[in-house]
Formats: structure tokens, C-alpha cells, sequence
């Protein structure tokens, strides 16, 4: 017998302790199915030919030599979508297929149906598209200058999606009074969420007209809006199915293959339509984290107090909105850091660009100003020669106080207690050891960052949660889930929470993935915000069916009070008697509306708005936050450049803990993306177009690139989270390459501004110090 | 053409096109949808599979290529009796989350452990270095792989 044979228990979960993934057996025999597994008899191939140059009017798309080749069944083009041709979640800025003209090379010309993928991919390259080539708009600095070419000339301001201003107190004027102002430019590229399922999906068409969809997709419910509103088909006719994803990050929240898919299915006569983009068709046509250029001017008191902040925040947005307005307004709510800073002009433009679509990421606008922040709060700890960490400390906000958008904290506010579990911890005690155990031709050096991230979709836009639990006439349990698990594990939470609520073992709870005819709306699998909202709506409606079932119990067992009952894996004991009643004999008495428990949850606002933002519809501002403090020990080659993360630990605030092992996946999961994204992560764009359209060319780290991490949990219980939770998704993202950042100025005396910090790039900061010290470093 | 091979554990024979990638082949003709694709060349590792005990990529190589070999996906790796050790170990120690790399990961450390009965964690990350996971950050894969190598619990990094 195998030494694992039996080691897996179920068990009844407990809140508060490791419960293995729900989804791992599925997942590592391989029988787990993801959108992309779905084929079916009789498949049709679908595809998309791209617009391949980044701005131009289309002239005409010759379709004849495409559409008469055998096995073609139908070419598209922007003439043949019926409804408005336009998707976006917030502005409807985008075709499905284009009509006029094209705004990045990734946008959709024409659509293709064949009998295979030989015949597809033979077919999109016999279809002609000629164009009127226009000039684009390539650089942030390039959109705003009078006489830029106009990306949408339709649209009201220009090539910008929105101006947005934050301000606190007394505004930039507080700056005069500060004897000690940081002053810094930043530059971040674009990253690309590089899930490993690419967009895909599959499509059909059922005899009464609906049209089905089984897609990889962070936002089932949504996406019937969405395709509704292009197609011009009614929401009763669409159903759209959400397996587990193979990642999204993001970059699933919004319309990819979901239109195309749909409008595909209308031409197959019935039958399966598969669409699933290649590698370098995702790069192309996928959506980015958002390049920014950052402004920032921090003043402090001589004692080190932050006084006053100006932050000018340039987003490129890309050709279409998708949720570039709602990303930069997270942005620029979170500029200021973790910090009491009371005066502060936070000003932002995201702008339209002919550059690949910027949406949704991991950390959603934060990560970029968490760089900006952390680097100038290092560089004013040495303008001060104060110690970082108590530099830190000494700002960090604490409930009751006010933060940099004017938003007062009246929850949970642990980032003080992850900065004193940092400074407790050895690879901060030890750093100066370690520092100069550094070999021959290597530099280190030890850097921090604080960083936080907002949980939920602010205000203007309800977070809510429909949970659904039943019991079947068998005894067992089916959990409907309407929000989707891309891989973060709120599959597992859930199951863990009603487990719990249950008293039933976690193999008797049978999850249901969203299915918008079988489950109900309960947001999108984003802002860290899963778990939250539907556990807390999950508590709700798991409270109701433990009295329903308690209740029958007492009915059959002709007891007259409840509270000697007990719920009990498949069963309910009377405890005075002893006497119990098997759940599938009760349940077998109850109807279908007595089985089954439906609860709502609308995660709570800030209630005290300040009047500022008034340009966010949505998204601003937020109540809850997670926190954490970061350190990176880094190692580099003086001789390369190259940057090594030796080791990382990350001090996680994220309310009470429910299952650890889920905790610390989240943690080190985003600490790896943030590594990533600070030492090698990088699109690379000329003229709109993608550089590094495959994984040879953009660089995500491998298993060798990433250290151990250390996580520690900083247990704040949130009282409004289930169980006293918040969302750990996304803070973990926002502090590697600040950290990164100030460990290479620790130990390398560099000042780099501009991300990836890559091997060239500090290779040349070291050089140029070199000179400028006259060559001693 | 005809191809003959043993498929997890049985023999087969299917007629294929020379040009068929094995991803394909797997995937569509014989249902494997445990072998995954995310690149199609040959730099994620998703399509990994076992040709007589070696990782090889599905993506990279063509249906004759399999004549006369032992081919083993990730649904030939589950036993009669159960999950591989190595399965259990991913379960057990967090090592999944989105999973679509996990079926790769997992043919590609039980390779590892049949050539080494306790690889260190420095070696074991070499091995999963043609594997791309954008979700874990690679640790608890490492502990999965070393716990069902030692049958013990892991103790971080070796300095």
C-alpha cells in the first residue's frame, strides 16, 4: 500500500484549518473538464482574422475566395452581426466584428466557420482586407498633444476615456509647507495575465433558438448581457455555462471569444462551434495590464510625517474602454499607499491609444502606484536617513483614520501589525549579514514595500451574491455557485463554509459551477471579492436550510423543541433520546421548495463619501481593504545585471484566515506574478505592435526563478467578512517590484524608475553610477 | 498512415494523418483532455506526457513519432487502485489551483522520482523547469513533489 493511500480524510470542515482543494482530485487525473476540453460530435472550427495593422479604415473584406473553399460553412464580416456589433462593460465602444475601421491590431475584420482547423486557418488567409492606413497614437505622452490622431472620433473628449480627480484637504498646495519633497517620474509596460488556457469556448444553437455556451469565463452572467446587447438576442435565448478556468487573472473578465462564439453558433445550423485562440492569437487580441507614466511629487516633515502628495497617473488604456476608467480609478484611490497622508491631488487620464486593449488585472491599476509609492517612500527614508521600516510604521494608517482619497477607515486596518511581523522576522533582523555575504561579483540588498489592495466594486455598483444551497431527496448536498473559480479556490471556500454550517463532510457537498440557467448572478470572479460576497450570502442561506432540515427532524421525530437536535454528517440526533433520523429519509418527505435555500449579500459601502471623484460612475470608493508588508532579498551579477530574488516573505492582512493552505496559494501565487512583473514581465509594443507574441519572447518565471516565500497571516478579524475574512486575491501582487526595487537600491545604490528591472537595465543604472561616483560603487 | 502504440497501458493502432500533432491525436481521438495545451511550441510544458518514461511534448511531436512507443498521459498515471503517490502529494499540499498545468507537472516530477528516489528541492526545480505554472509560484509543487518522494512533510528551501 502506497504511503498516501487514505491520507486525504474528509472530514468536517473546520474554518480555520487546511481543507484540501474541492477541485484537486478532478484536476490532477486530468478528468477534470475546462471549456477548452469541450468538443462534440459533428464540430464546427471557428476563427477570426485580425486586423493586423493598429489604425485604419477598412476599405473592403473580400470574403468570395474564403467562402468557396470546401469545408468553409460561413465567412462573417462586421455587415452580418445583427444588434449594436459593440461590446465593453462599461462603454460599448468595441465590435464584435469591425464595419469602418480597425483600432488595434487585434481587432476582429472577419469570422470564419469550417469543418477543421485546416481548412479555418486556410480560409482566413484567403480573406482580403484592404485598408486606408491612418496614423496612431502609440505613446501615453502622444495621446493628449492637439492634432493627435483621434482613436474614436466620435467620442466626446478626445483620446481621453476619462480625467479623474482625487483630492484631500488642502490639495498639492500643502506641498509648499514641506521641508522635504520627493519628486519622481515612473514607467511600467504593460503585462499580459498569460493564463494557460487561452480564450476559449464552445457554442451552440438548441431547436427553440437558445444558444448555449460553455466558455472560460470569469463573468457567466454578465457575458449574457453582453452578448445580448451586441447580437441583438434575447436574454431568455442565452445560456453560458463556466467550467473551472485554467486562469484568468482578469483578463476573462470581459468579452472575448463570447460574441464571436454566439454569432458563430446563429450560422451552424445547430451544430458545436469551437473557437479557441492560439497563444499568440491571446498576446494579439487579449487584454493587457495597463502600461501608466507616473508623476509624483511626496512631501513630508522633517520628522518624517507625510504631509501632502501630487500624483499625475497616465494610463494607456489601449483601442477600447473594457474597465479602463474603473482601473485607474482604483489607482488613483490607492496612490497614496498605506499612509495617513491628509493632503493630497491625486489627477489621472486614461487614454485611448491604438495600442492592445488594457482591462482588468490582478491588482486592477494598484500595482503600478504601489511602485511609484514604495521607491519614494525609500528614497525619502535616505533623504532622512531614517530607518524604512520605521519610516513606514511611523505613516502607516490605522482604523479611524483618513486615507489618501479622504475615505475614512472604519474597519479592519492591519498594515502597522504586517510591518512589526516584518520587522520581527530574521530576514529583516539578519539583513546587513546577509547583505555582505554576497559572493564574488555579486551585489545584495534587502528592500520592503507596504501595500494594500481594495476588496469588492465600490460604490456605484452593487456587490452582490446570490447563494443557492439544497438538499436532495438522497440526504446529499448540491451547492450552486454563481461566480466562477478561474483557480483562486472559492470553489473550495464555499464548500468549506457550508461543510461547516452543515456539519457535513466535505464529500457530500456537490458543487455546481456557474451555469446561468442553473445557478444564480453573483458578480464576477474579480476584485477579490469571491469568497466575501457569496460566502457571506452562502452563511446566510446555509443558517435557513440547518432550520429547515432541524426542523423537519423534529416534525418526524415528534420532538417539540429544536435545541435538542443536532445536525450531523447524514444525519440528525435528538440528543435527549439518542434517537437520529438519517437525512435521506428526511429529506425524501421535503418538497423541492423546502430543500432548497436561496440567500442574497450586498457587501456593505462606504457610507461617509467625500466629495471628490466625482468622475467615477463606478468603483470609488471602496470600503474594505486587505493589507501586507513585503521583503525581498535580492541578488545581482555585477558582471550581468542579472537580478535574483534569493528569498520573500509577505506579512498578509486579510481579516481571519479560513483555510491557510488556500491562504498562503493566494499569497505566494500573486508574489510570483509580482515577481514576474518586476524582473522580467514585459509586452513589448512598436507601433501597436506586440513584440512578444509567445512565451519565447515574453519571459515568465519558471520554477527556478521563483524563490521560496514565506507567508505570514496577520489575523484581524474583519467583522463584516464570513467568518471575520476579507478578499487575499490581488494585495500580494502590488508589492514584489517595489520591494525588488528598494532591495537594488540597498544593495546596488541604483534608483531604477522604469520596470522590468531586468538584467540590461540595471546592468546599465550600475554602469551609470559607476561614472557618475567616479568609479567606485 | 497506421500507428501502433501502447497507450496507458494498452496497445492501440490508429490511422492518423503524418502531420497530426499528438496534443491533437490525444486530445481529439482519443479524448485525453488531461493533456493540455497552452503554447503549441513547446515552451509551457501543458502537453506533457510520458513516451517509454521520458517528458515529451505533445505539441512538438507528430503521430508516427509514437509507433512502437509506451505512451502515458496523465489518465494512465491514476492506477486501478488509486492516485499516484505524486497525485496525492498535489492534493495534499496545495500544489493545484487553476490546475491546467498540473497534469504536465505531475508526468514530469513522477519521471523525476523514477530516476531519483529523494532529489533535493534545488533538483526537483530544475526538473519542473520546462513547466509553466502561473498560479503557484512553483513552492507548494516543490513540496508536492519532495513529499511524495520522502513521504514526509517539507521543510522549505535547503540554504
Amino acid at each position: 500500500m502506497d504511503p498516501f493511500h487514505g491520507e486525504i480524510k474528509t472530514s468536517v470542515p473546520e474554518i480555520g484549518r487546511d481543507l484540501p482543494r474541492a477541485d484537486g482530485p478532478g484536476k490532477v487525473t486530468g478528468a477534470e473538464k475546462y471549456a477548452a476540453d469541450y468538443y462534440g460530435e459533428n464540430l464546427v472550427w471557428a476563427g477570426v482574422r485580425r486586423a493586423g495593422i493598429p489604425h485604419g479604415r477598412i476599405r473592403s473584406v473580400e470574403t468570395a475566395e474564403a467562402a468557396a473553399l470546401p469545408g468553409v460553412l460561413a465567412v462573417l464580416t462586421g455587415r452580418d452581426v445583427p444588434g449594436t456589433n459593440r461590446q465593453g462593460i462599461v462603454h460599448k465602444d468595441q465590435p464584435v466584428l469591425c464595419r469602418a475601421k480597425v483600432r488595434h491590431c487585434g481587432d476582429a475584420v472577419a469570422l470564419v466557420l469550417a469543418e477543421d482547423r485546416k481548412t479555418l486557418r486556410k480560409a482566413l488567409s484567403l480573406i482580403r482586407v484592404l485598408f486606408d492606413p491612418l496614423p496612431g497614437v502609440f505613446e501615453i505622452e502622444e495621446a493628449l498633444k492637439p492634432g493627435a490622431p483621434l482613436v474614436h472620433e466620435e467620442w466626446k473628449d478626445g483620446n481621453v476615456l476619462l480625467k479623474a480627480v482625487v483630492r484631500a484637504g488642502e490639495g498639492a498646495s500643502a506641498l509648499a509647507r514641506c521641508p522635504v519633497i520627493i519628486e519622481e517620474t515612473f514607467q511600467v509596460p504593460p503585462q499580459a495575465h498569460a493564463f494557460l488556457e487561452t480564450e476559449n469556448g464552445v457554442a451552440w444553437q438548441e431547436e427553440d433558438g437558445t444558444v448555449v455556451l460553455v466558455v472560460s469565463t470569469q463573468a457567466p452572467f454578465r457575458d449574457k448581457w453582453e452578448i445580448s446587447h451586441a447580437l441583438g438576442l434575447p436574454m431568455e435565448k442565452i445560456r453560458v455555462i463556466g467550467p473551472f478556468l485554467g486562469g484568468g487573472f482578469g483578463g476573462k473578465d470581459g468579452a472575448t471569444v463570447q460574441c464571436l462564439l454566439a454569432l458563430s453558433a446563429l450560422h451552424a445550423g445547430g451544430r458545436r462551434v469551437k473557437m479557441w485562440w492560439d497563444r499568440e492569437e491571446s498576446f494579439i487580441a487579449g487584454y493587457k495590464r495597463h502600461g501608466v507614466h507616473m508623476h509624483c511629487r511626496l512631501g513630508a516633515r522633517a520628522d518624517g510625517t507625510l504631509h501632502a502628495l501630487h500624483s499625475r497617473l497616465y494610463y494607456d488604456t489601449g483601442a477600447y474602454a473594457h474597465l479602463g476608467g474603473e482601473v485607474m480609478a482604483l489607482g488613483m484611490e490607492h496612490a497614496g499607499g498605506p499612509y495617513r497622508i491628509p493632503h493630497t491631488l491625486i489627477e489621472g487620464w486614461c487614454l485611448y491609444t491604438n495600442n492592445p486593449v488594457a482591462g482588468a488585472m490582478r491588482g486592477f491599476g494598484v500595482v503600478q502606484v504601489s511602485f511609484a509609492m514604495e521607491r519614494m517612500m525609500d528614497l525619502l527614508a535616505a533623504k532622512l536617513k531614517a530607518d524604512p521600516l520605521e519610516l513606514r510604521k511611523q505613516n502607516a494608517l490605522r482604523q479611524g483614520d483618513r486615507n489618501c482619497a479622504g475615505v475614512t477607515l472604519t474597519n479592519s486596518t492591519g498594515i502597522r501589525e504586517c510591518l512589526e511581523r516584518v520587522g520581527r522576522h530574521p530576514l529583516w533582523l539578519n539583513r546587513d549579514r546577509w547583505n555582505r555575504e554576497a559572493g564574488l561579483f555579486k551585489k545584495r540588498g534587502v528592500g520592503l514595500a507596504a501595500v494594500w489592495n481594495a476588496m469588492g466594486y465600490g460604490r456605484g455598483l452593487p456587490d452582490s451574491a446570490l447563494a443557492k444551497i439544497e438538499i436532495t431527496p438522497e440526504g446529499r448536498f448540491l451547492l450552486y455557485s454563481g461566480v466562477s473559480d478561474m483557480g483562486q479556490g472559492n470553489a473550495t471556500a464555499f464548500v468549506q463554509i457550508a461543510g461547516h454550517m452543515l456539519c457535513q463532510e466535505a464529500r457530500d457537498l456537490e458543487l455546481i459551477q456557474p451555469d446561468t440557467a442553473r445557478t444564480l448572478p453573483s458578480g464576477s470572479a474579480a476584485a477579490s471579492r469571491t469568497t466575501y460576497t457569496y460566502g457571506n450570502a452562502l452563511i446566510r442561506a446555509c443558517e435557513e436550510l440547518r432550520r429547515r432540515i432541524i426542523g423537519r427532524a423534529a416534525l418526524m421525530l415528534l420532538v417539540d423543541t429544536l435545541e435538542d437536535l443536532d445536525l450531523l454528517p447524514g444525519r440528525v440526533r435528538h440528543r435527549a433520546s439518542n434517537r437520529e433520523i438519517p437525512l435521506a429519509t428526511l429529506a425524501a418527505t421535503m418538497t423541492e421548495h423546502e430543500r432548497t435555500c436561496i440567500s442574497q449579500f450586498l457587501m456593505p459601502v462606504v457610507r461617509d463619501v467625500p466629495d471628490t471623484g466625482k468622475e467615477f460612475t463606478i468603483g470609488f470608493p471602496h470600503l474594505l481593504f486587505s493589507y501586507a508588508a513585503h521583503l525581498a532579498c535580492v541578488e545581482v551579477d555585477e558582471l550581468t545585471g542579472a537580478v535574483t530574488v534569493k528569498a520573500y516573505l509577505a506579512a498578509t492582512e486579510a481579516g481571519r484566515v479560513l483555510n491557510p493552505q488556500a491562504f498562503e496559494q493566494q499569497v505566494q501565487g500573486a508574489v510570483a506574478q509580482g515577481i514576474g512583473y518586476g524582473t522580467c514581465e514585459e509586452v513589448g509594443l512598436h507601433e501597436g505592435r506586440i513584440l512578444t507574441p509567445d512565451f519565447a519572447t515574453y519571459i515568465l518565471p519558471g520554477s527556478l526563478d521563483i524563490p521560496d516565500i514565506s507567508s505570514v497571516a496577520v489575523e484581524v478579524t474583519e467583522p463584516s467578512g464570513p467568518y471575520g475574512m476579507k478578499g487575499v486575491g490581488e494585495v500580494g501582487t502590488n508589492g514584489p517590484l517595489p520591494a525588488i526595487a528598494n532591495a537594488l537600491a540597498d544593495g546596488c545604490g541604483v534608483s531604477m524608475n522604469r520596470s522590468p528591472l531586468t538584467a540590461e537595465k540595471v546592468l546599465e543604472a550600475m554602469k551609470l553610477r559607476k561614472n557618475a561616483t567616479g568609479g567606485s560603487t | 498512415m497506421i500507428v501502433s502504440f501502447t497507450l496507458n497501458g494498452r496497445k492501440t493502432a490508429i490511422d492518423a494523418a503524418p502531420d497530426r500533432r499528438v496534443v491533437d491525436l490525444l486530445r481529439e481521438d482519443f479524448g485525453l483532455t488531461g493533456v493540455k495545451e497552452g503554447c503549441g511550441t513547446g515552451e509551457c510544458g501543458a502537453c506533457t506526457i510520458l513516451v517509454d518514461g521520458e517528458p515529451r511534448l505533445g505539441c512538438l511531436i507528430l503521430a508516427p513519432q509514437l509507433e512502437g512507443r509506451d505512451i502515458t498521459t496523465i489518465e494512465g498515471l491514476t492506477g486501478e487502485t488509486g492516485l499516484h503517490p505524486l497525485q496525492e502529494a498535489f492534493i495534499a499540499c496545495g500544489a493545484v489551483q487553476c490546475g491546467f498545468c498540473s497534469p504536465g507537472m505531475i508526468l514530469t516530477g513522477a519521471a523525476l522520482l523514477k530516476q531519483k528516489d529523494t532529489p533535493t528541492r534545488g533538483e526537483i526545480r530544475k526538473a519542473l523547469s520546462g513547466n509553466l505554472c502561473r498560479c503557484t509560484g512553483y513552492q507548494k509543487i516543490v513540496d508536492a513533489v519532495e513529499k511524495a518522494a520522502t513521504g514526509r512533510e517539507t521543510g522549505g528551501e535547503e540554504k
